[in-house]
């Protein structure tokens, strides 16, 4: 132990970095070619998603080879550590954005819109025209379609933050299971967790369904509609994410892969699944409820 | 278990072929991709720039269309900024900072490998959203400016997802690498070097580090959010659907002003270093320097909307911003201050890279003073938009980075390669380049203050002598690059033996641990810790 202390860790070179870089290069390229009809658009974004699944297997692969083999020390963990804390404050920054965005429109641009304040403009523009929260009449419809109703707070998304809620509190429950040795309360705990991701996707998507279909709430719908599936897609596509992370990690300590000592990849995942979480706190409170 | 840790083949040197260079988890083959691909992009860059200068030499319209004027206007900022600029200073901090706090490679070394390949990706997509133009049907070329401004980007054809895209891997390349260099530096100090000990340019990266892992999600927000706009029927950026073009202007600033400083930050490092070497007396006020940076990055956050005076703010909110503004010449004075203090009585000797850091302090003044102008905002309401911002933020660029990133290349190439360059073709490059640089922009300040616009391939007669001079000028700046690749393969190949330390001064003040590693240091520079007397 005393040699692997004081030794540097490097790993040897490695494709996987390559891949990835292909991967997401035809994964985008194709998202471009796609979104303005070009048939090879798809194939392409095909091609990248093949070579990003490709990746995940050899890259972790990799990684979980070597954290088995001790390959790691203390400064690497810590190394791990901080590389995902500071993943996290740049993801925090992503949507701090899109919630800063939603405040600009509710507070300032949507009320001078409708003659509020020293800028208020609606004489000039579009005259008439009051501002409420959910927007619902829209400066000028032509464009857009109508909006029906807005998504209320209760129901769906009431269970919603219940469900997320208490994923919380299983994902902890796994990690103190981690912490005592307790393997099938790490193993149950990180079940219930992905169980709990799952059925907070299922609903979602019902409510995505039920917006379409019977509120007229769209992308289409104008500001509130833009908003709302910015906020809850980017946020959904993040629980995406972190159920897939759960699922590695669930195998892995079926596996017996974690110790108490060790297990930087159980942890990296349980916070970012918290981090999803406060995320959608924040959600619920602004984007459903005020 | 230690012999699992024997067999990590440290002693060995680099692997053979393209495995090399693409399978990289070495900081310095790395840092040497990062600088090679900058000097392929500033050639890039640079030839568009030189396509500019020729269409601008007349009124009228002589060698490109408007549209093709303006994307190539577009791409030459952002080729710069995203090609030429961040990745050579990222390259330095491959190269640099590992060896100067005596960790044995960054502390991500794979990730670090996939940050640097994302960039030619990114720039394949880059020039590719400049191409599609010429492929019929793919509708409006970029003419927006690097600044993607809607409504006319909303409106633009399929070049434009091609660069929405591009900025999308630049950024994930950049956070990466940001998120790999504030661990390295955080985490991966040799013992014996605490931060407050660490070289200049280490604070300025940690500083620049922060900042991009702070405003590059921003920037891919806004851009994504165009992406809704233009393909989705999304209305963020269009009132009729109860949105606001200019919420696209406060989230582009909003990452654009602090971009400024990442552009900035790393060649105040390098100055932090070189001035001291060659004054041959330690930084003077080594604390308040970092202090001084700490406020940039603090204040640079919040300043953001002095881009945008005449979109017409509230009262309140325009005050806020020119006196935010205005308060930043301090820190940034106050650096300049502390460069000066350092010569002052000091046994200077004017090597190429100390050229070029006096030179630095003298021009990228000059930018301060043109910037508090312009941040004032009646007088703002007047220059906006012409040729004068033109000029400021060209000598706050030029200076202000790239100047700064040659005096690293300098001060450095000898570790690099272990070779000396010639002094008298660095001397001759240094006059050439900063005076031609003087002829180009130094007369648009007058032609913007008559009130030429920018960004237009046409202009009124009455700035004939300006332009042409301007053109003379950046032909003959383009032109001396030729000179400086010249200098760099020459030393590359072969010349006069370079010493461990090859500078005088270089181990004054808070030196790094580059300088007790040979030259060229060995493929892995430290296996384990290294001692700090
Ligand atoms: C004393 C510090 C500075 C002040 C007060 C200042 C102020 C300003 C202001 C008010 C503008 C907007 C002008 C307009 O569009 O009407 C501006 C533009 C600009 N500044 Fe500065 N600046 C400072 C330093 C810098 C530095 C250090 C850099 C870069 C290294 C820089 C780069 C730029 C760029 C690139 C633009 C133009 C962006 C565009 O419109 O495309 N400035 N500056
Ligand atoms: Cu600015």
């Amino acid at each position: 132990m005393s040699t692997a202390e004081q030794n540097y860790f490097i790993p040897e070179p490695s494709r996987w970095p390559a891949v990835a870089v292909v991967g997401l290069f035809f994964l985008v390229l194709g998202f471009a070619l796609w979104m303005n009809g070009v048939s090879l658009g798809p194939v392409s974004t095909g091609i990248g998603l093949l070579v990003i699944i490709y990746l995940f297997f050899g890259w972790f692969g990799d990684v979980i080879d070597e954290s088995l083999t001790s390959k790691y020390n203390h400064d690497v963990d810590r190394s791990f550590r901080q590389g995902m804390f500071w993943f996290i404050t740049s993801e925090v920054s992503f949507f701090a954005t899109f919630f800063g965005c939603l405040f600009y429109f509710r507070n300032i641009s949507l009320p001078w819109l409708g003659g509020e304040g020293q800028l208020g403009v609606s004489n000039i523009l579009w005259e008439g025209f009051t501002y409420t929260w959910p927007l619902i009449n829209l400066p000028d419809v032509t464009n857009y379609t109508q909006l029906i109703e807005p998504m209320g707070a209760g129901g769906i998304p009431a269970y919603n933050t219940i469900i997320l809620l208490s994923s919380g509190v299983t994902v902890t429950w796994a990690h103190w299971g981690l912490k005592k040795g307790n393997r099938a309360q790490l193993v149950w705990g990180l079940i219930a967790t992905i169980a709990l991701g799952m059925l907070f996707f299922a609903l979602q998507a019902y409510e995505y369904y039920h917006a379409y279909a019977e509120l007229g709430l769209t992308l289409n719908s104008g500001i509130y509609g833009s908003t709302f599936y910015m906020l809850t897609g980017f946020h959904g596509f993040h629980v995406t994410m972190g159920t897939i992370m759960l699922m590695v990690i669930c195998a892995r300590s079926m596996k017996g892969h974690f110790t108490a000592e060790n297990h930087f990849a159980f942890e990296g995942v349980a916070w970012y699944w918290h981090f999803v979480d406060v995320v959608w706190l924040g959600l619920y409170l602004f984007v459903y409820w005020l | 278990m230690s012999a699992v840790i024997h067999e990590d083949h440290h002693h060995e040197g680099p692997p053979a072929g393209f495995k090399r260079w693409l399978y990289s988890t070495n900081h310095k083959d790395i840092g040497t991709m990062y600088l090679i691909f900058a000097l392929v992009m500033l050639f890039i860059g640079g030839g568009m720039a030189m396509i500019i200068r020729a269409e601008l030499f007349m009124p009228g319209v002589q060698i490109v269309n408007p549209d093709l004027y303006n994307n190539l206007l577009t791409d030459h900022a952002l080729i710069m900024i995203f090609g030429m600029v961040m990745p050579a200073a990222a390259g330095m901090a491959n190269w640099m900072i590992p060896m100067m706090i005596g960790a044995p490679d960054m502390a991500l070394p794979r990730m670090n490998n996939m940050s640097f390949w994302l960039l030619p990706a990114a720039a394949i997509l880059l020039l590719s959203s400049l191409l599609v133009q010429f492929i019929p049907g793919t509708g409006v070329p970029i003419n927006t400016g690097w600044t993607l401004y809607p409504p006319l980007s909303v409106q633009t054809g399929m070049g434009m997802d091609l660069l929405i895209f591009s900025v999308h891997l630049l950024g994930i390349s950049s956070i990466m690498a940001s998120i790999n260099i504030v661990t390295t530096i955080l985490n991966m100090r040799a013992p014996g070097m605490p931060l407050m000990k660490m070289p200049l340019f280490v604070w300025a990266w940690l500083f620049t580090g922060l900042l991009l892992i702070i405003v590059m999600p921003v920037l891919a927000g806004g851009v994504t959010m165009l992406l809704f706009d233009r393909h989705f029927g999304t209305s963020f950026f269009d009132a009729a659907g109860g949105g606001d073009p200019v919420l696209f202007q406060h989230l582009f600033w909003f990452f654009g002003h602090p971009e400024v400083y990442v552009l900035l930050l790393p060649s105040i490092g390098v100055l932090g270093l070189v001035i001291p070497t060659f004054s041959r007396k330690p930084l003077f006020g080594y604390k308040p320097l970092v202090f001084f940076m700490g406020f940039l990055f603090a204040l640079g956050l919040v300043v953001w909307a002095h881009h945008q005076y005449t979109i017409g703010m509230s009262l309140g909110a325009t005050m806020y911003f020119m006196i935010g503004t205005i308060l930043i010449s301090i820190p940034v004075g106050l650096m300049l201050f502390n460069f000066i203090f350092t010569m002052w009585r000091g046994s200077m000797t004017f090597e190429t890279p100390m050229l070029f850091a006096i030179a630095i302090i003298l021009m990228f003044s000059f930018a301060g003073v043109t910037g508090v102008m312009l941040a004032v905002v009646p007088a703002d309401l007047q220059y906006h938009d012409t040729y004068f911002v033109v000029a400021h933020f060209h000598y706050a660029l030029i200076p202000g980075a790239v100047f700064g990133l040659y005096a690293g290349v300098f001060y450095w190439l000898p570790k690099w390669t272990g070779h000396m360059y010639n002094e008298k073709l660095g001397k001759i490059f240094f006059w050439w380049t900063t005076l031609s640089f003087n002829l180009t922009f130094f007369p648009q300040h007058f032609s913007g203050l008559a009130g030429m616009p920018r960004r237009i391939v046409d202009y009124n007669i009455q700035y004939i002598e300006f332009n042409q001079i301007s053109s003379i000028g950046g032909f003959l700046f383009g032109l001396s690059h030729l000179l400086f690749l010249y200098i760099i393969i020459k030393t590359v190949k072969g010349g006069e033996k370079a010493a461990d330390k090859p500078w005088e001064g270089a181990q004054i003040g808070t030196p790094g641990l580059e300088w007790t590693l040979p030259s060229p240091p060995p493929f892995h520079s430290f296996t384990t810790p290294p001692q700090i007397k």
